[in-house]
């Protein structure tokens, strides 16, 4: 028997607002253990929730982006359980009217296009955190209260490599958005994995497991691979799945039980008092809807179509916001859009590749990638000067223009000054202007790096071979 | 569904997490089925297409601006904690 | 005697320099001493900071921008006030030195320039009717020791009845301003559901507690109401409405108002007296002009299961958070977390708030919430449409506000299904979240304990409630009547 593996992804992404989502408290990662915190986040005797208006928007922001309909009417919930990083005993998130139903996202895999349904978005509040320890645990409440959104899939996956293709593209979407920094290893996105069995043909789907802490795309992957193993050997050898919640385990690459999933799992819902219902209009909608930046899938088919890039290179610059950002205003400031593209894809990849870093990490900016783009195009520098240019750049930062003075890395374009100095040249190497009238082509190349030579490199190069070739005429 | 058994006292407690005495179990049991069967009265209402009132206001969408403010120092939120260490919450662990 | 006064006429007195802040808070804490020994009303006295206020009021001299200059006030220990330990009566929180913040009444009284002079006993959470329910120590009934105070606002009523303070905070939840009020003898209002900012109200159920003072007149209850009234940017269920003059409203005419009485207020089980105490009202504001006749709401018996069970959800929500992990009693016996949990909330809790907890997680649990807590939110939208449409062609709707007067200590309690039937009169009013007050209205033949009445208005019409309040209350004069502590009425 041949079987169907079943994968739902449930994913939370922290939302990137000034302040938490029900209380004016900073919303800030790594800060000093609970200092971002006050009365209302520690669930004090007699305080209420402020909701947060941008959280709202941010949330419907991110439900338009993954093609969801918005709720007209919505309201929050209470959800209890008891735990020490939960501190009202409650987590006041959306039970049965959500901001967001009814979504889908398309995800490549293997080069065909499969469309990815997501059933629910909601808003909702995080959690502190909790170190756990042999006698005692801690808490800090920082990130309790910041914006969350819980994005449900449809059980619509059915591999492990199309479930990292669906992150993948989520992380992608809203990054694109705005509303998060979406990096996992923040924990400003996270992942957890519903998974199950069917004989193919069976309609019915198997009894699904649970997988947590997969901290990364490819934990997600792996966690996933071993689950489908699992379970498999299990069904073949006659055996049930039990519905429990597994733990991954970054060493050994195994998911291990957690708990068995009982009937305790009573969170009471309650509708939350203390907030009045959103009731979010056509107007409101559509004002939110105009906040939409262009997301990745239009911007890639706009560089393909309007700016001739070819698929790959599109796919590259789009595959992060801040890449396909740098690279618009870039070619705002009027540089050209396949330049840019081969210094963006080329040397400042390559140089991110090589150091481990990411745009924000190094020194140079759209406005200063433009500006080296104009040298060049004006032949004030050439293309192998300019490789210099831009390591500085990179490293340091600047003005181009004075780089190109200090260091002396100006192109020498000018038409009298090289003359003379090719006049000097030729002057000194008689032998080569016989030999290139002879016929012997290299006469020409050493002629032109004895040019190079004495301008430190500094010749347009073209522009020496056409004065040379003239002035050996006129002998 | 009037009766309630102990048991149910029990899971409602645990879920609570309240500790009930054996001795006080069939005391709770009790009262709480006599409250249930007073509610039980609630079942002669006909509430068909009735909306549940959640809210005694019909204001919508009350919000506030994203505005980060400080409040309260560390200082004085560890000022009421029962225990604490490094600016950090302390609990027992989970297991004894 | 300042507790002859109202607070219009002590602020005269301000005025014209004939006594300071400090006089009245002095005589305030006099009055205090002698008599708390007999009524308990307090939990925490806030002494050596109420002299400082007032002396430094007094430095900065009268100012009549401060509604409320230099008045002593107690608050309900269920209202949080910065630096002075608030406990809602319960062990949970009988170390909560400091709630960190003022509530928003309290910030906005110390505005206006009153000084709070301490916490007022209760029950604890507010859960009860007698003050018995207070972990620290029983109140008592400043008419007669031997009789309940009311509750769950017991001690804000005996102090005010006993001239300690001339007004304070009180809560009502199902009535526990309203009950101890007419318990008391003196005038308690539960305005608006929405009227009055609930931040820093230590919830009890969310959706129908309400802040509200009790005094000793209308019309310093309309002054006091006033000042604390108003949307609040920290409570988004406050209501974004105007806040009248309510004491413009108090101009004795009561011409031409249409009054509705339920017959409800009037089967067996009310007492004899009360019955006749509002019947002799109602004749009283004939005279003067109203008009009235008898109406049903038809729902009302279903009031108090809709009630405990709505109440009790939310309780057994709102109450979650008392973990001992942040704030409030941790227990010393626990070896791990579940523990902690259990022994902490199960030895910081008293035997009414656990039964309440109980009671209201059973009907949130997934497999009864349908049955109860949803059923009593749909009753609880009959019972308002009930009020809506008296309200629609009535002005106001008069009743006793309970069915009978003050009872001894331990003569109800012991049952707590007499007790939640008793509920009849102030429950509906909250879940209809209506505003309602308790006025005197004279004093049982038999025991001579005080009897209220109530007057229930429309939706943010407390205007026309202190109107007809002040008009009947003026003609009567009940509140010049005063408690000999420790005795029978003088």
């Amino acid at each position: 028997m041949n079987f169907e593996t079943i994968i739902g992804l449930e994913v939370h992404v922290e939302l990137k607002t000034k302040s938490k989502v029900f209380s004016p408290s900073a919303n800030v990662f790594g800060d000093e253990p609970n200092t971002n915190v006050n009365p209302i986040d520690l669930g004090y005797p007699g305080v209420l929730p402020l909701l947060n208006k941008e959280a709202v928007e941010y949330a419907m922001r991110a439900a338009m982006a993954l093609n969801m309909d918005v709720a007209t009417d919505t309201y929050f919930d209470r959800k209890h359980y008891f735990y020490p990083d939960n501190p009202k005993a409650y987590q006041i998130s959306q039970d049965e009217d959500p901001i967001g139903r009814n979504g889908w996202i398309d995800i490549e895999v293997n080069g065909k296009t499969k469309r990815i349904g997501i059933n629910r978005l909601h808003l909702e509040e995080d959690a502190g955190k909790l170190f756990h320890g042999e006698e005692n645990s801690l808490i800090d409440y920082n990130r309790q209260g910041a914006p969350l959104i819980e994005i449900v899939s449809e059980a619509d996956i059915r591999s492990p490599e199309e479930a990292y293709a669906y992150l993948d593209k989520l992380r992608k979407i809203i990054q694109f958005t705005g509303v998060s920094d979406v990096k996992m290893q923040e924990g400003s996105l996270r992942c957890d994995a519903n998974i199950s069995l069917r004989p193919y043909g069976q309609k019915e789907f198997g009894t699904k497991t649970e997988l947590k802490n997969l901290n990364s795309f490819n934990f997600v992957r792996q966690g996933l691979e071993f689950e489908e193993k699992r379970q498999e050997e299990v069904l073949r050898l006659g055996g049930v799945i039990e519905q429990e919640t597994r733990r991954f385990d970054e060493k050994t690459k195994e998911t291990i039980l957690m708990r068995k999933k009982g009937s305790s799992d009573d969170y009471r819902y309650l509708l939350e008092p203390d907030i009045m219902p959103l009731h979010i209009d056509e107007e409101w909608k559509e004002r939110v809807r105009a906040s939409l930046p262009e997301l990745p899938d239009a911007r890639l088919q706009r560089y393909i179509e309007q700016l001739g890039l070819d698929e790959y290179d599109a796919t590259v610059l789009t595959g992060t916001k801040e890449m396909s950002d740098f690279f618009e205003e870039t070619i705002a400031l009027g540089a050209d859009a396949k330049q840019a593209t081969n210094w963006l894809m080329g040397d400042i990849s390559g140089y991110m590749n090589k150091h481990d870093k990411e745009l924000p990490d190094i020194n140079i900016t759209p406005e200063s990638l433009a500006k080296m783009i104009q040298l060049i195009d004006e032949g004030t520098l050439s293309s192998k000067m300019a490789k210099k240019v831009v390591t500085e750049l990179i490293e340091k930062g600047g003005d181009p223009e004075k780089i190109v003075k200090e260091k002396g890395l100006a192109q020498i374009s000018d038409e009298n000054q090289l003359r003379d100095i090719i006049t000097e040249v030729l002057n000194e190497n008689e032998q080569s202007i016989i030999d290139y009238k002879n016929g012997k082509g290299r006469a020409l190349g050493f002629l032109v790096g004895q040019v190079m030579k004495k301008t430190k490199g500094q010749a347009n190069p073209p522009m020496v071979n056409k004065i040379l070739k003239e002035e050996m005429d006129k002998r | 569904m009037s009766k309630i058994s102990k048991e149910q006292i029990k899971h409602v407690a645990a879920l609570a997490r309240l500790e009930i005495s054996e001795d006080n179990l069939d005391k709770y049991a009790q009262e709480v089925g006599t409250l249930i069967e007073l509610a039980e009265e609630l079942n002669e209402v006909d509430t068909t297409n009735v909306k549940p009132t959640t809210h005694m206001l019909q204001t919508k969408n009350v919000m506030r601006e994203d505005e980060a403010k400080k409040w309260t120092t560390r200082e004085d939120i560890l000022k009421n904690a029962p225990d604490h260490k490094d600016g950090l919450f302390r609990v027992p662990s989970i297991l004894e | 005697m300042s507790q002859d006064l109202t607070i219009k006429e002590q602020l005269d007195q301000l005025k014209n320099k004939q006594v300071k802040a400090s006089d009245l808070i002095n005589e305030s804490f006099k009055k205090i001493h002698e008599n708390e020994k007999h009524i308990e009303a307090f939990i925490t006295l806030n002494e050596e900071q109420a002299k400082l206020d007032a002396k430094k009021l007094d430095e900065q001299g009268f100012d009549e921008k401060y509604p409320l200059f230099g008045m002593p006030i107690g608050i309900k220990d269920n209202i949080v006030t910065k630096g002075l330990k608030t406990t809602a009566a319960s062990q949970i929180l009988a170390n909560f030195d400091d709630p960190l913040y003022d509530a928003t009444v309290v910030k906005k009284l110390k505005e206006a320039g009153a000084i709070n002079v301490g916490k007022m006993n209760m029950d604890e959470f507010a859960m009860g009717s007698t003050t018995e329910n207070s972990s620290f120590h029983v109140t008592k009934n400043p008419w007669n020791t031997d009789y309940v105070p009311g509750g769950s606002s017991g001690g804000s009523a005996a102090a005010v009845a006993a001239g300690m303070v001339p007004f304070a905070l009180g809560t009502d939840t199902g009535g526990s301003v309203r009950q101890p009020a007419a318990f008391c003898g003196v005038v308690g209002m539960k305005p608006t559901y929405g009227r009055v900012s609930r931040f820093g109200l230590i919830a009890y159920a969310s959706s129908l507690d309400q802040v509200g003072p009790l005094t000793r007149t209308v019309e310093d209850n309309a002054r006091v109401l006033e000042v604390i009234s108003g949307y609040d940017e920290m409570d988004l269920s406050s209501a974004p409405v105007d806040v009248p003059k309510f004491t413009d409203a108090l101009t004795g005419d009561v011409a031409g108002l249409k009054i509705a009485v339920p017959k409800e207020y009037f089967q067996d089980g009310f007492d004899e007296d009360v019955k006749e105490s509002v019947k002799h009202a109602l004749k009283l504001l004939e005279d003067l002009g109203a008009t009235w006749e008898e109406v049903s709401l038809p729902h009302l018996k279903y009031a108090a299961s809709a009630y405990y069970i709505i109440a009790a959800s939310e309780a057994s929500s709102n109450l979650a958070r008392f973990d001992g992990v942040r704030y409030g009693k941790r227990s010393e016996n626990a070896n791990n977390m579940l523990e902690m949990y259990t022994k902490s909330r199960s030895e910081g809790f008293g035997e009414e708030v656990k039964r309440r907890i109980i009671l209201g997680t059973f009907a949130m649990s997934s497999d009864f919430y349908e049955d109860y807590y949803k059923k009593a939110l749909q009753v609880r939208t009959l019972i308002k449409q009930d009020f809506e449409n008296v309200l629609s062609e009535y002005d106001c709707i008069i009743g006793p506000t309970t069915p009978s007067t003050a009872y001894k200590f331990g003569e109800k309690s012991k049952d707590p299904l007499r007790m939640y039937a008793s509920d009849l009169t102030t429950v509906p009013v909250n879940l209809a979240g209506l505003p309602a007050i308790s006025v005197p209205a004279g004093f049982h033949n038999d025991n001579n304990m005080p009897i209220g009445m109530q007057i229930i208005g429309r939706p943010f019409d407390e205007s026309t409630v202190y109107r007809v309040a002040h008009a009947y209350e003026q003609e009567t004069g009940f509140y010049k009547e005063k408690p000999q502590i420790g005795g029978a009425k003088s």
